[in-house]
């Protein structure tokens, strides 16, 4: 196996890290300041990838179909917040996850009314598509590049927006002490919104960027939501950091486990068995992976410790 | 008002009664449906005892829904492949018998209840249930890649397996088979409410430190309801598999986790007759609006909708409300 | 001097930088009421959640009738004889008052893992429910949701639970809680009768009822034991009244 390959997979899963941060860091957000465990999360991600894959069809423009993404996905939050997240907040987890539940299924096959079954495409921008060469001669996917670049850089952003902006103050508090930040004469209710939909923007926005390089189609923020749970379970709930780390740590795992663990049993079997084997190990390494976190530090990595 | 029991009497009547006729007017589709509902109510059975009485919010019951059928699925496929089923130390043959299969089904979802529910009962809230989830996601992909056993296609089984003494092709007796299991367990699981055990594991939900006080380990009694639930719901299972001669991945997937939850909430939480409530106006809602509609499912999201905002006792807390106290 | 039934010996608890209980060394003698006083945050919850088995102590042991119980957990030593309550009632809501202290007589059977008989329908644990019921005065109540229960009558059904484990030692935290003077001096005249029973470990910040009751009273501050003594001896106490006019100041 050479290093270029290896090199490639690291990139590859540093790339689905960087975009399940954005999923999980909405996700994590949502949960630390409000309590609210948002299974509609993944359908956000789909609302975006629709938005910018019609809005991209009609007008051409990558660029206003990434703009169409974070708008819709963001309305889409602030809508589904102020007619029925809100009045979660109080409830038990059970009520939150059939309500989300309930609007999972309200999204689904609503997109599916509107759009048919059928995928959706999304193009690559003709000046971010094909691959660029790398120190060492590697060849790689410019688009891919751009994508673990404004993970990046959203992650800056919301490290910047959370520690050292007004809204990060009132972000932060409204964590700590809901009546503190209520008494200081914010308003719970409008951070709140806002507080959501940033965090469904950031889904919308990852699932236009993902749309471009797989199909646009119903359920697809469904693999990506549970991917996004393991990487808070993992990370901690609650942390952006977290979100962060275990982003990436899934992100690996998910992509080298796959190359990788077929590999490994080549060593000890014919190929043919090795290759069904790895498979099947790497299907479940990153449950492996949560399970081993969760005996050791039972709230995440960077969890609150009960 | 009605009382709890008359209800549930009342409702299995109906159910049973619905079945009757539709063989008497030879309607075998709506003894299929009939069977469904039977069906899905074992299953959500099974998880109202993790979720109403020891207040668990399991989102990974299909994992023991899921074990069942790929245990009625892989036994019934060596029986008709006529090879033996090697599970490393020894050798077993497959079997078309349904007892043996729901006896190896309910023992191999009880077995793989244990680490899960020692794992996942280490947590608590939202990580529970994303733990309960992710659990049952493990399982989806890994019989997504597993070929031996058809990998993503699943698995079909030709011919519905046998029960001694009744001909299990004919519908009405398949139904008559679900639906004594059914009632069995409805049975056995409002006896388990009133025993010791079920008081002790209701104290561990709504007071943990008091059931501690008392000398109960409010852990051992959840893992104890844990197993038992997913025994139960392993059982409906490898029925599930039976009517439809076919296990696929789809089993785990999350999505049936989710409409099991949704079952017993419809029904109403913790109430003996409740995830047959549940079972029946789901798959109602499924076949009437799905012959006019084919997003219907986009009403049953907005029913359950107005059910958790709106009717937080299910369809059986508005028929009968919970009398004060249980005595 | 007849064995303690319960002793904390050298309890020392630590968060982080907080020292809450800081060598405390206290026991408990048979048919006596031990109360246990104190300023806020002088670690009175930290040292009944040690006794009682919530939380480790960094040093120090807890007895229970001779035996190092340091090591087991809350539901072992309730199962040896420990029986408590709690501060703010934790109690099953949605279960009935005779539900309620049925379950305490489970408790005190040792097992919980009967499935089949229903709870109600076993006659010694509803006759030992219903007992200690009837001691605490719900005896009419008995089929009531415990939600639908006033105040003052879950403090009762607090204590009725606790009486049905047949406990050998009562760690009691803050019982008077939000009673009224009426309800007070009911519970004052019954707490005066249990601890021929079992002898109870006290802690109350209602003085009269503690001045009325207890037998010996330790006095906790900044996490220490400041003095043990009688009513009498601490009253005098000049210790005593700097620390708590120290606090109020």
């Amino acid at each position: 196996m050479s290093l270029i390959l290896v090199i490639e997979q690291i990139l590859n899963g540093v790339q689905l890290g960087v975009m399940l941060f954005l999923m999980a860091a909405g996700l994590t957000l949502i949960f630390g300041v409000m309590g609210l465990i948002n299974l509609a999360h993944g359908s956000l991600y789909m609302v975006g990838a629709f938005a910018a894959a019609a809005v991209a069809g009609v007008t051409g423009s990558f660029l206003l179909g990434l703009v169409a993404a974070l708008v819709a996905a963001a309305a889409a939050g602030a809508l589904i917040e102020v007619t029925v997240i809100r009045r979660l907040y109080a409830a038990d987890h059970l009520d939150q996850v059939l309500a989300t539940f309930a609007l999972i299924l309200v999204f689904s096959e609503g997109v599916r009314w509107v759009f048919g079954s059928f995928p959706l495409f999304l193009d690559i921008p003709a000046a971010l598509s094909g691959p660029v060469t790398l120190p060492g001669g590697i060849e790689y996917p410019l688009y891919r590049l751009v994508l673990i670049g404004i993970g990046l850089a959203v992650g800056l952003g919301l490290w910047w927006l959370i520690e050292r902006t007004r809204l990060g103050i009132r972000i932060r508090a409204g964590e700590n002490d809901r009546e503190m930040i209520a008494a200081l004469g914010v308003d719970i209710s409008r951070l709140y919104t806002l507080v959501f939909a940033l965090g469904a923007a950031l889904a919308g926005l990852a699932g236009a960027l993902v749309g471009a390089i797989q199909s646009v189609q119903v359920g697809m923020g469904e693999p990506v939501l549970i991917l996004a749970f393991v990487v808070i379970v993992i990370g901690g709930i609650g942390s952006i950091r977290g979100a962060f780390v275990g982003a990436l740590l899934v992100g690996l795992t998910e992509t080298l486990g796959g190359v990788f663990l077929p590999a490994f049993f080549g060593l000890f079997t014919d190929p043919a068995t090795a290759t069904s084997i790895g498979a099947s190990l790497a299907s479940m390494a990153i449950y492996v992976l949560m399970g081993v976190v969760l005996v050791w530090r039972p709230t995440g990595l960077f969890g609150v410790r009960a | 008002m009605i009382g709890e029991r008359v209800l549930s009497l009342g409702v299995l009547a109906v159910l049973g009664g619905v079945a009757l006729l539709a063989a008497a007017t030879d309607e075998p589709f709506t003894i299929t449906l009939a069977t469904r509902v039977a069906i899905l109510a074992l299953a959500a059975a099974g998880l109202n005892i993790a979720l109403g009485l020891g207040g668990l919010v399991s989102f990974g019951h299909a994992l023991f829904f899921g074990l069942g059928g790929y245990v009625m699925g892989i036994l019934a496929f060596h029986a008709q492949t006529y090879t033996p089923l090697d599970l490393g130390l020894f050798e077993v043959a497959g079997t078309k018998s349904m007892p043996l299969i729901w006896l190896a089904a309910v023992a191999v979802s009880a077995l793989v209840a244990i680490p899960v529910g020692l794992l996942a009962l280490r947590t608590s809230g939202v990580y529970f249930i994303m733990i309960t989830l992710a659990f049952a996601q493990m399982f989806y992909y890994f019989t997504i890649s597993w070929s031996a056993y058809g990998g993503e296609d699943g698995l079909s089984i030709y011919v519905r397996n046998g029960f001694p003494g009744l001909n299990t092709l004919d519908p009405i007796q398949f139904f008559g088979l679900c639906f004594a299991l059914l009632c069995v367990v409805l049975w056995l699981s409002a006896r388990l409410a009133r025993s010791p055990f079920g008081l002790a594991l209701g104290a561990a939900r709504q007071a943990p430190a008091r059931a501690e006080a008392v000398g109960f380990d409010p852990m051992r009694l959840r893992l104890v309801a844990f197993i038992i639930s997913g025994a139960i719901a392993g059982l409906a299972g490898a029925l599930y598999a039976d009517l439809n001669r076919f296990v696929s991945p789809a089993m785990f997937g999350w999505h049936l986790s989710g409409e099991l939850i949704v079952l017993v909430i419809l029904g109403g939480v913790a109430r003996i007759i409740g995830p047959v409530v549940g079972a029946g106006l789901f798959v109602m809602l499924e076949h009437f609006l799905g012959q006019v509609t084919d997003f219907w499912q986009i009403w049953l999201g907005l029913i359950l909708l107005v059910i958790v905002l709106y009717a937080r006792g299910g369809i059986v807390g508005l028929v009968s409300p919970r009398r004060t106290g249980h005595g | 001097m007849a064995d303690p039934v319960l002793e904390a010996r050298g309890l020392s608890k630590s968060f982080g930088a907080l020292v809450a209980n800081d060598a405390v060394t206290l026991d408990l003698r048979p048919g006596e009421i031990h109360a246990v006083i104190g300023p806020n945050g002088a670690g009175k919850s930290t040292l009944i959640a040690q006794l009682c088995g919530a939380l480790r102590p960094d040093s120090g042991e807890v007895r229970l009738q001779g035996e190092d119980v340091t090591g087991l957990s809350v539901a072992q030593r309730a199962r040896l004889g420990l029986a408590r309550t709690f501060q703010v009632s934790a109690l099953a809501m949605e279960d009935s008052v005779l539900e309620n202290a049925v379950l305490g007589a489970l408790g005190a059977t040792g097992s919980p893992w009967r499935f089949w008989r229903a709870a109600l329908s076993r006659p010694t644990l509803v006759a030992q429910a219903e007992a200690a019921l009837d001691r605490v005065g719900l005896a009419e109540a008995r089929h009531r949701r415990v939600a639908d229960l006033s105040h003052g009558q879950r403090r009762q059904l607090e204590v009725a639970v606790a009486l049905t484990l047949g406990p050998r030692a009562f760690v009691m935290d803050e019982p008077m809680a939000g009673l009224g003077s009426e309800g007070s001096a009911d519970l004052t005249r019954l707490l005066d009768a249990l601890r021929h029973e079992a002898p109870i470990l006290l802690v109350e910040h209602d003085m009269d009822a503690v001045f009325a009751l207890a037998d010996r009273i330790s006095v906790l501050v900044y996490g220490r034991v400041l003095m043990t003594g009688t009513v009498a001896e601490v009253r005098a106490s000049a210790e005593v009244r700097a620390a708590y006019l120290g606090d109020a100041a």
